[in-house]
């Protein structure tokens, strides 16, 4: 019988890890046990528990993990309610990888980073971020600015404590909407964060977070003179096949799933403003 | 050439029939559809179905895969419809170029494999046209009516009926037909092309190069405005292939099945997030955006539409692609 790509293949939630009150992260293996692919940062895979749905996640691990791949997925939905109600063990439909991922072997490649993240916004460049860090001599100066509504909304918090802050070469910049007594670190929203860390603008952004969020820091950056060509967003949309075909994920001529989600700010620029 | 006495239309349909499923045009104007041939059944008079042959390769409804699930477990059960070959005559040019669109689409890298079973069992004989409907204009997508393309090409033409095998598929049909005696050429009146109503639609405006300028048109407000969003026009049209994807608990099994949607319906593109097309005029845009500019955009200037006329006819609103190209393609005074 021939193979479909519609088909999922089963994998298994082996571990499931609460990192804010509405998101966890899953880790997920084959059946073998083994990781079920090989994807590029920023890439994204169909997740499903049949009779509940599928739906598109990107994938949070990078790709220099080689024992299994994680998904951070935030609860606002019927399969994302599912998904964070079921236990570790469970079998899970997969497919993927799909989308063109960032260009972290070539565009990428001697540039100075800046990641700039939102609340869940921050799955897709843990991937990046991670894959930076176990290629560091590739990669020029790396800064993280991430903000969240609360400290306990900030995704992947004992990972960005533990590891990427104590790393050299690696400034990471929190900051959380409102004051709290067990905070001590930079208060406000993150377009006003990025703007007063003042950034060379030769450096290389690359942004993912609530559409509230990239408007103002885009206008941020911009008034700080960055070339619209040196600036990537991963973008998100309803999607049911994830080949192009099932017609929702179109922003023009392009669709997400497949000519994304990652694009360039002068790429988006040639596409309507539908997304 | 082959031909046959269109006296003997029967027992051509019923030497078809013998071999694999045949389906023909039949019953009346406002219900004619591809249905199994069975003994006695006519060809329908009308020019062409309501809805068009699409159905018989991309289905309405199709089972994609089951999966049962035990406790933590699942089972992948394969559950595909079981693909058999058959023959679809009366296929009108235009529903005939739909498969090419269809073909780029669904059978480019990763093949769908749902579509291309189909289409490798099914064999696509077309019939000529001789008189247009008054909603017909294929020709302004480079389609000739009176030569369609397809596995075999059929005309009716005096007391005959004419076949041109064009693919092996169809050679190896009309090789089976001992009935067939080898023919001349049919009479084709090309006066049709004068006598189609809508035959000089403004096209050049439209295309990938031209598609920030066109998607911005103010025009697109007043196009939209009456559209009640039912999607009559996306079920009728031959080049909609825009799908769902959705389960259903036989409450043994997770029955996976594939279904048409349409871009026209207001929780097409829905999110938790948001809603990128939050209005109709949005989704109208959409899709007259998708087969004037879009599609031709990545698929080397080929419109996505053929030109049947369908939508002209079913639309409650007589709202179509028609007033479409002509409101943003004309040139203004």
């Amino acid at each position: 019988m021939r193979q479909d790509p519609l088909i999922p293949m089963l994998a298994v939630v082996t571990d499931i890890r609460q990192d804010t009150p509405d998101v966890k992260t899953f880790r997920v293996v084959g059946l073998d046990g083994k990781k079920p692919f090989v994807h590029i940062p920023g890439q994204c895979a169909m997740l499903s528990i049949p009779g509940v749905g599928e739906a598109l996640f990107s994938i949070t691990s990078s790709p220099t993990n080689e024992e299994y791949l994680e998904f951070s997925i935030k609860k606002c939905g019927c399969v994302t309610d599912w998904l964070h109600a079921m236990e570790p063990g469970q079998q899970a439909t997969l497919r993927g990888p799909y989308g063109n991922g960032f260009p972290v072997d070539t565009d990428f490649a001697g540039k100075d980073l800046v990641f700039v993240a939102g609340g869940i916004g921050l799955a897709p460049l843990r991937s990046v971020i991670n894959y930076v860090r176990h290629y560091r001599d590739r990669y020029g100066s790396v800064d993280i600015v991430y903000g969240s509504r609360s400290k306990a909304d900030l995704v992947d918090y004992q990972e960005i404590l533990d590891e990427w802050c104590r790393e050299d070469g690696i400034s990471v910049h929190l900051t959380i909407d409102n004051a709290q007594p067990d905070w001590d670190g930079h208060v406000g929203f993150v377009p006003n964060y990025v703007k007063e860390l003042g950034f060379d603008t030769g450096k290389t952004v690359i942004m993912c977070g609530p559409p509230i969020m990239i408007k103002f820091t885009l206008a941020g950056l911009m008034e700080q003179g960055f070339p619209r060509d040196n600036i990537y967003t991963t973008l998100e949309l309803r999607m049911k096949c994830a080949l192009g075909r099932c017609g929702r994920c179109n922003i023009g001529d392009k669709f997400v799933c497949k000519d994304g989600p990652v694009f360039r700010l002068d790429q988006l620029d040639q596409l309507p403003d539908e997304y | 050439m082959k031909k046959c006495p269109i006296s003997q239309l029967d027992n051509l349909f019923a030497a078809i029939a013998g071999k694999q499923k045949l389906y023909i045009p039949t019953g009346e104007a406002k219900t004619a559809a591809f249905k199994p041939w069975e003994e006695g059944m006519q060809l329908t008079s009308a020019l062409n179905t309501v809805r068009s042959a699409k159905d018989l390769f991309f289905p309405q409804v199709e089972n994609l895969v089951n999966f049962k699930v035990t406790g933590k477990q699942i089972e992948v059960i394969e559950n595909r419809d079981p693909a058999e070959p058959f023959v679809v005559f009366g296929v009108r040019a235009c529903d005939c170029r739909s498969f090419d669109i269809l073909d780029k689409v669904f059978l480019c890298d990763p093949v769908d494999t749902y579509y291309q079973t189909r289409r490798e069992c099914g064999v696509i004989m077309t019939l000529a046209c001789s008189e247009p409907e008054e909603t017909c204009f294929c020709t302004a997508f480079g389609i000739d009516p009176t030569d369609p393309a397809g596995d075999v090409s059929c005309w009716m033409s005096g007391e005959e009926l004419y076949l041109r095998a064009n693919t092996a598929k169809g050679e190896a049909l009309l090789g089976s037909l001992d009935m067939l005696s080898d023919g001349g050429e049919p009479e084709t009146d090309k006066g049709i092309f004068e006598r189609l109503p809508l035959k000089n639609l403004p096209l050049d405006k439209f295309g990938g190069e031209h598609m920030m300028e066109l998607f911005k048109r103010p025009e697109w407000a007043g196009l939209a405005e009456s559209c009640l969003g039912c999607g009559t026009c996306t079920f009728v049209c031959p080049t909609c292939q825009c799908y769902d994807i959705k389960e259903f608990n036989t409450g043994d099994e997770i029955k996976r099945f594939r279904c048409w949607d349409s871009c026209m319906y207001s929780d097409f593109t829905l999110m938790s997030a948001g809603q990128p097309r939050p209005t109709q005029l949005e989704r109208f845009r959409q899709r007259f955006m998708h087969k004037l500019v879009y599609y031709p955009s990545t698929h080397d200037g080929e419109f996505g539409c053929v030109g049947c006329g369908r939508c002209l006819q079913k639309c409650p609103i007589s709202m179509n692609i028609v007033k479409v190209a002509k409101t943003l393609g004309e040139e203004k005074p």
